[in-house]
């Protein structure tokens, strides 16, 4: 067993905390804010340019073949540096979905194209505050054609193709639906995650084609299951991020004569995050190692990934407004990127009931079906 | 990263496996079966003899002390086989294998080592550790106990507590306070200790689960030869730290048996409304959030030991599980109590698993303070991986004598 990144994954790691952190600055991202930018696109462009984006696309379509670990290692440094960025749509969700249910011809035309980072898509799965399995599930694709309201949409506005959890039949399945055309309306949502904008997207007999490959019948799952994987990793990066940012500036704040880092009070409490995101770190290691070895076990390993990570960053993002006191709750002070973002990660996919319903579900040897 | 056996890891634990197939099932605690403390212990000898004989006692140990001088993964593979049945493996062994012959390993005598080294590994010898004191638990080195020399004897006056099945102990490793001239962390020394010595009066403690694992130790001038000195005068806390290094390491969350999988189980057992527990969706939030730390422990737990097989020290990580775990192990018992309803409280006859959940409920709170406590830890991961400043002492430079 030998249960850590390897050096090239290490190596990785470093080459993109660096570059990220030399661009997505906080600076930058206030201007990207106060400017209304969708994205870092000038960033987008460079990462492409680094392979970033095609790391776990097949090198036949244009990627690096590489592994769920190694992107893994990228997300969680796009969680680190809070980026403005649609990797998690295009990338982890879009892309993914494509590999997993796409035809070999549909693979050919899509995925090289976003491994480039040509095309931004993204993926359209939520109808509001209804969830989107069973009967809730609305949208329809009948005779080529969707129609239907998918609410919010992260990366609508810059985004070119949706993928789109669509019923088919009674059945949910996910088509392919380019965006600039006639029977999609685009609005733009008052986004929480002020980098990173959400839609609500109407379609009103939109030309689509299923995704249709030999697999596409199981993608779906394991589609949710491997971006969970991927948006632990980010939720880890997130989270340690605001640990570090927490310890620094306690070590820095004199308060009654001598450092606040000197305090238990709030040296217990950043012990605490780092328990939380070193715990979540080991379940993302072995979802992503599931993911690729393990198949049979990724829907417990992508669960119980999800939830350790939604509860690290969420007590990161928190406590570390709290220890940074007044300054932590302006907008010059970065703590505000995390607590936004965090909030984005832990509701999307569905939030920790749905997710601790499918770990409970997929524990061997009780009788837990109760779910 | 491979979380699968290497193809050695694989061979040692095909090995390992059909040995104790062989071997274990006559030492075996059988369900339903009560042992006394006493029948526990000779159980547990006769198990580490038959160990010793396999090749397999004292894994991670030097060749040169009887051990078999393996690496990590091996100690790690023969105790998840082990762990396969439930064998008598208390502290009445472990303190030796793991704090004892560690720390006369490091500090002791070829002579010490000789004549502690093998009994040990055979389970002749057993062990309890003697360093809390009433008033120094998580402050060590405070200590009282005092030994004064005396010829090529040290005659020993003072009270020890917190020490684990010393009742059934051949011998203790002893921490006492030498020269209190010095200041506090300066003055201490290390012994082993012959528990059969006149002057030492070990008493069982009445604790809160009813049960008497620990015990208070009263010295009354017990005198220890000098020749049963680990290190030289001075060196005992040292000597201490070698041992609670070795303690860390060694602690964790509990087997592939019995945690979360098991409290889920009883939730889908438990009746309510006319359903069950676990159709409760607080439960499952709750009871989920924790299976998934229990597994995050597990793999944490994977990285320490790829980061020992290395050679790589994970210092104050060692302390992140033990912290997690007995928190988590506290908050899930009180949880499992709770979804029981009032028949947690007090269970019908026959409930066992309720009872077992009543008595791990209790035994959570000993483990938060044993072995290092919730604070101590939280301290040492912030001062030493965080590199957050060091508590104020005000004791530290003040020799013990003017405190």
């Amino acid at each position: 067993m030998n249960f850590d990144l390897s050096d090239e994954q290490k190596m990785l790691a470093e080459q993109a905390r660096g570059l990220l952190g030399e661009r997505s600055t906080p600076d930058r991202l206030r201007t990207l804010i106060d400017s209304g930018a969708e994205w870092d696109e000038p960033l987008w462009r460079e990462i492409a340019g680094m392979g970033f984006l095609g790391a776990s696309i097949a090198e036949e379509h244009g990627g690096l073949g590489m592994t769920e670990l190694d992107l893994g290692v990228i997300s969680e440094e796009m969680g680190r540096a809070n980026v403005a960025l649609p990797f998690f749509s295009s990338i982890v969700l879009a892309a993914d979905a494509i590999q997993l249910a796409g035809s070999d011809a549909q693979k050919a035309a899509w995925l090289p194209r976003l491994a480039s980072g040509e095309t931004v898509a993204t993926f359209a799965y939520a109808e509001g505050s209804g969830g989107w399995t069973g009967a809730a599930l609305r949208a329809t694709f009948e005779g080529g054609k969707i129609t239907g309201l998918k609410t919010p949409v992260a990366d609508g506005g810059i985004a070119s193709v949706a993928v789109v959890l669509v019923n088919s039949g009674g059945k949910p399945a996910l088509a392919l639906v380019e965006l600039d055309q006639a029977g999609v309306t685009r609005t733009k949502l008052d986004s929480f995650d002020q980098l990173r904008a959400h839609y609500a997207i109407r379609f009103d007999g939109a030309s689509a084609e299923l995704l249709d490959g030999a697999a596409a019948g199981q993608a779906l799952e394991r589609l949710f299951d491997r971006a969970a994987v991927q948006a632990a990793f980010e939720a880890v990066g997130g989270a340690e991020a605001c640990l570090t940012m927490a310890r620094d500036y306690a070590l820095e704040r004199q308060i009654f004569g001598r450092a606040l880092a000197g305090y238990q009070a709030i040296k217990h409490k950043l012990a605490d995050i780092l328990v939380g995101v070193e715990l979540a770190r080991s379940n993302a290691y072995y979802g992503a190692w599931a993911a690729e070895n393990a198949a049979d076990e990724l829907p417990l390993a992508a669960s119980a990934a999800r939830l350790s990570a939604i509860g690290a960053f969420e007590n990161a993002a928190r406590e570390n407004i709290q220890v940074h006191g007044g300054i932590g709750y302006t907008f010059e002070a970065n703590c505000h990127f995390f607590y936004r973002r965090e909030r984005t990660l832990a509701i999307s996919l569905g939030g920790r009931e749905a997710w601790a319903n499918r770990l409970i579900a997929n524990i061997p040897g009780t009788q837990a079906e109760a779910a | 990263m491979d979380f699968n056996d290497t193809p050695e890891e694989a061979t040692f634990r095909a090995e390992a496996r059909s040995w104790l197939a062989a071997n274990a099932p006559d030492f075996i605690i059988k369900a339903g079966e009560t042992l006394s403390d006493a029948e526990e212990v000779a159980r547990g000898r006769a198990w580490q003899a038959r160990l010793a004989e396999g090749g397999y006692a004292g894994i991670l140990l030097p060749k040169s002390l009887g051990g078999r001088g393996g690496t990590i993964m091996e100690a790690t593979v023969f105790g998840e086989e082990e762990g396969e049945y439930h064998l008598p493996k208390g502290p009445y062994i472990g303190i030796g294998l793991g704090m004892a012959l560690p720390v006369i390993h490091k500090h002791g005598t070829p002579e010490q080592i000789e004549k502690f080294a093998a009994g040990t590994l055979k389970g002749e010898i057993t062990w309890c550790q003697l360093f809390s004191e009433p008033a120094a638990g998580s402050d060590l080195a405070g200590i009282r106990t005092k030994a004064v020399k005396d010829g090529d004897e040290w005659v020993v006056n003072g009270q020890k507590v917190w020490s684990s099945w010393a009742h059934h102990a051949d011998w203790g490793i002893l921490i006492v306070r030498t020269d209190p001239t010095v200041p506090k962390h300066k003055g201490l020394s290390f012994f082993v200790v012959d528990m059969k010595t006149p002057g030492i009066d070990v008493r069982p403690i009445r604790q809160i689960s009813g049960l008497s694992d620990f015990n208070e130790t009263f010295f009354t001038d017990a005198r220890i030869p000098d020749a049963n000195r680990i290190g030289a005068v001075g060196e005992g806390w040292a000597c201490a730290m070698t041992v609670l290094m070795g303690e860390r390491l060694n602690q964790g969350g509990e087997g592939k048996h019995g945690g979360i999988g098991a409290l889920i189980a009883y939730a889908a057992d438990t009746p309510r409304d006319g359903g069950t527990a676990l159709d409760s969706s607080a439960v499952r939030v709750s009871l989920a959030a924790a299976y998934a730390e229990e597994r995050a422990e597990r793999y944490f737990q994977a990285r320490l030991r790829t980061m020992v097989s290395r050679g790589e020290n994970p210092g104050a990580l060692a302390s992140v599980v033990k912290l997690a775990y007995t928190n988590r192990y506290q908050k899930t018992s009180g949880l499992a109590m709770e979804l029981r309803g009032l028949a947690g409280l007090a269970p019908p006859e026959g409930d066992t698993e309720t009872q077992r959940i009543q008595y791990d409920y209790i035994w959570s709170t000993a483990l938060r303070v044993a072995g290092g406590a919730d604070e101590v830890l939280r301290n040492q991961i912030s001062e030493r991986i965080l590199g957050m400043p060091g508590e104020i002492r005000t004791d530290k430079n003040v020799p013990f004598d003017q405190l």
